[in-house]
């Protein structure tokens, strides 16, 4: 029995439902993947080559004239791992936040649980993650650094940055539908945010007053406790726990106004 | 099964749009309601559908079709009201919805299907009728940007012709694709209705309508103007809807007419006289005209124009059998009433114009040309010309003809 509600009106139906819907999910997911690189010259290549140009480009910089303190990791290394993750993020976030207003027939001529649009945006930007990833296993072989018994922890700020990204997404394609300066804004949120995340230089260069606030960012979190986990270094507890607690808290917020905000898609998109 | 209960659709013009975030910062500081006005798009729409009821909904532009189905479809939700629908629900207000032009033919068979919420064991087990549906057998791993649009359509439209809903929700889909892919998309649509199936459709084909449909839900401006049985719903929205009614009666002192005779009225009816705008295609109709002629010194000659809705002339009659052919008419008011054959017109409108003329030396009197109009409708009991098809049928007439099939030996 479907029931059709006033809009505002309580319902549950909507969380439920993605369960139900989990094979769109998946073909939208596929979808996204497909359509990525295709009508590209170098196709797929592209997914190896954003992590390995950067990772150059911070190193040429950072092993110069300046240069970050890494402990026992090699700078690329360090750079790239780093780079791993937030590149992830930034395509996931970027992809998802415009993921609406790309597929504005898909809200205005049918009805499937909303959610489904900016998660499956996310979910594609994993595939460049395993390419990023791919291109970190060389390198470590490359420098001789075999990763640590803790490695087996990495997949955990994986999953944080999955959902940081989700949740992000989430909020980002809510707020774009209503206000297309979201299109304007997210080039330079993500700007601002890769700099404000230990990518390119370690969190233990922040005083440790300042580091926690500094976490609230889960993207700290999240690649410092990545590089911990593949380094064998000591992993920092109140600098991660910050980042999960802050990444949850950013999910219940994006589901929020997602919520308030998806009964109107269909009529403003 | 489908109930609506006081189901309601506002949308706030010039306030709820897209905006940007000056915008909205600037309402919230000034407090001032930007100039908001609400058009009630659904206003109280109550109705039931039972199972297995084919209910077509119709209405002028504007008067809340799209809007009923999208709420129906749960597309947008309703202001105030609420509906149940019992059973899977697959709506249609576009085929091809999600279509990827980068994707196979395949690929976006397993897309789309998702998307019209198919389950991925349910497309995998039609996969094979789809694409033979389809007649896309060759392409099938090519993008669907190489396709021709016939071939876009028929993909899209076979997609959704194996979706397997216990009520189907249709927008128009018709009024898309050639001549056979409509024949396809109706003769889909009445097997569906036929398995007993719930199906709310709607269109500006009357003929689709009236062939489909046994129920036709009248919208005028949100609200339902009238519920009921499709010929009687049709008859009341035709007679409405155009200012070319069944009927159309001058005022005395706008009758169209010179100083020999006036046009007072002309009007279409059934075979017991009564007025009707819709007609069934194997009953006679009859168009009368009545004219007072005012001077009695010419022979005069009724005629009446007979067009489809491509305004191609379908024929042209005249009064030949009169007494007063040859002879000058006395004055007075006449009724002049032809009688045109069942399975003869085509389905769909027809537009009547209507003459009175003299002949030697030509000279015409007055002409009413689109003076009333009427739909032929085809019910499709199987005893018309149609017969047992469906699907649009070309032509201009539709004689019911005689034939001889002998075997050879």
């Amino acid at each position: 029995m479907t029931r059709i509600l006033p809009r505002g009106a309580f319902s549950v139906q909507g969380l439920t439902e993605i369960w139900a819907y989990r094979e769109l999910l998946y073909f939208l997911t596929l979808r996204d993947i497909k359509v990525r690189y295709k009508q590209t010259l170098i196709g797929v290549a592209w997914a190896i080559l954003q992590p390995v140009v950067s990772t150059v480009i911070f190193s040429l910089i950072f092993t110069g004239w300046a240069r970050f303190e890494t402990g026992d990791t090699p700078y690329p290394l360090f750079a790239m791992c780093g780079l791993t993750l937030w590149l992830f993020n930034q395509n996931a976030v970027s992809i998802s936040s415009s993921s609406f207003v790309n597929n504005t027939n898909f809200v205005t001529k049918v009805y499937f649980p909303r959610l489904i649009v900016p998660l499956a945006s996310t979910f594609a930007a994993l595939f460049d993650l395993l390419f990023s990833i791919a291109v970190l296993a060389v390198m470590m072989a490359y420098y001789r650094v075999a990763p640590s018994a803790s490695a087996v922890a990495a997949p955990l700020f994986l999953l944080i940055a999955l959902v940081s990204a989700a949740a992000m997404g989430i909020l980002l394609s809510a707020l774009n539908v209503r206000f297309r300066d979201v299109k304007f804004a997210v080039p330079f949120l993500l700007q601002v945010w890769m700099i404000a995340s230990p990518v390119f230089y370690p969190a233990s260069m922040i005083s440790a007053k300042w580091r926690l606030v500094f976490a609230v960012n889960p993207m700290t979190g999240v690649v410092e406790g990545f590089r911990a986990a593949l380094f064998g270094m000591p992993f920092d507890w109140a600098v991660i726990g910050v980042s999960a607690a802050s990444t949850l808290a950013l999910l219940i917020i994006s589901l929020i106004i997602f919520g308030r905000m998806e009964d109107d898609f269909a009529d403003i998109i | 099964m489908i109930k609506a209960r006081e189901l309601t659709k506002e949308y706030v013009l010039g306030g709820a749009a897209t905006t940007s975030i000056r915008d909205a910062l600037t309402a919230l500081v000034k407090r001032k309601a930007v100039d908001r006005k609400i058009l009630r798009a659904l206003d109280g729409v109550s109705f039931e559908i039972s199972e297995g009821e084919t209910v077509g909904i119709i209405g002028g532009n504007g008067a809340g079709k799209s809007t009923l189905l999208k709420v129906l479809s749960r597309i947008t939700k309703p202001t105030y009201g609420a509906a149940e629908i019992a059973g899977r629900v697959g709506s249609l207000l576009e085929v091809g919805t999600g279509f990827h032009n980068e994707l196979s033919g395949r690929e976006n068979i397993y897309l789309n299907g998702a998307i019209l919420g198919m389950r991925r064991s349910e497309i995998d087990a039609r996969f094979d009728e789809i694409v033979a549906f389809s007649e896309i057998e060759k392409f099938l791993d090519t993008p669907v940007k190489h396709y021709s649009s016939g071939m876009y359509m028929r993909l899209a439209f076979s997609i959704a012709a194996h979706l397997d809903p216990e009520v189907l929700i249709v927008d128009e889909v018709l009024a898309v694709g050639d001549m056979a892919f409509q024949k396809k998309c109706l003769g889909k649509m009445r097997t569906i209705g036929e398995s007993g199936r719930t199906v709310l459709f709607v269109s500006h084909d009357m003929s689709a309508i009236s062939r489909l449909c046994s129920r036709a839900i009248w919208l005028k401006s949100g609200k339902v103007a009238a519920d009921g049985e499709t010929r009687e719903v049709l008859d009341a929205y035709l007679h409405e809807q155009s200012q070319t009614g069944a009927e159309h009666i001058w005022e005395k002192a706008d009758r169209p007419g010179d100083d020999t005779a006036k046009l007072n009225s002309v009007r279409v009816t059934d075979r017991d006289g009564e007025t009707t705008a819709i007609i069934d295609i194997r009953q006679r109709v009859y168009v009368e005209m009545e004219y007072e002629v005012l001077k009695d010194d010419k022979p005069l000659v009724p005629n009446l124009h007979f067009f489809n809705e491509q305004n191609v002339c379908i024929f042209v009659t005249h009064d030949w059998g009169s007494e007063w052919r040859h002879r000058a008419r006395p004055r007075g008011t006449y009724t002049s009433r032809v009688e045109i054959p069942g399975n003869f017109l085509a389905e769909g409108s027809i537009y009547v114009g209507a003459a009175l003329t003299t002949y030697q030396p030509l000279d015409v009197h007055f002409v009413e040309w689109d003076a009333v109009r009427f739909t032929v409708a085809d019910s499709l009991d199987g005893d018309s010309a149609r017969g047992d098809y469906a699907g649009t049928m070309p032509g201009i007439v539709r004689p019911v003809l005689h034939w001889d099939t002998e075997a050879a030996g």
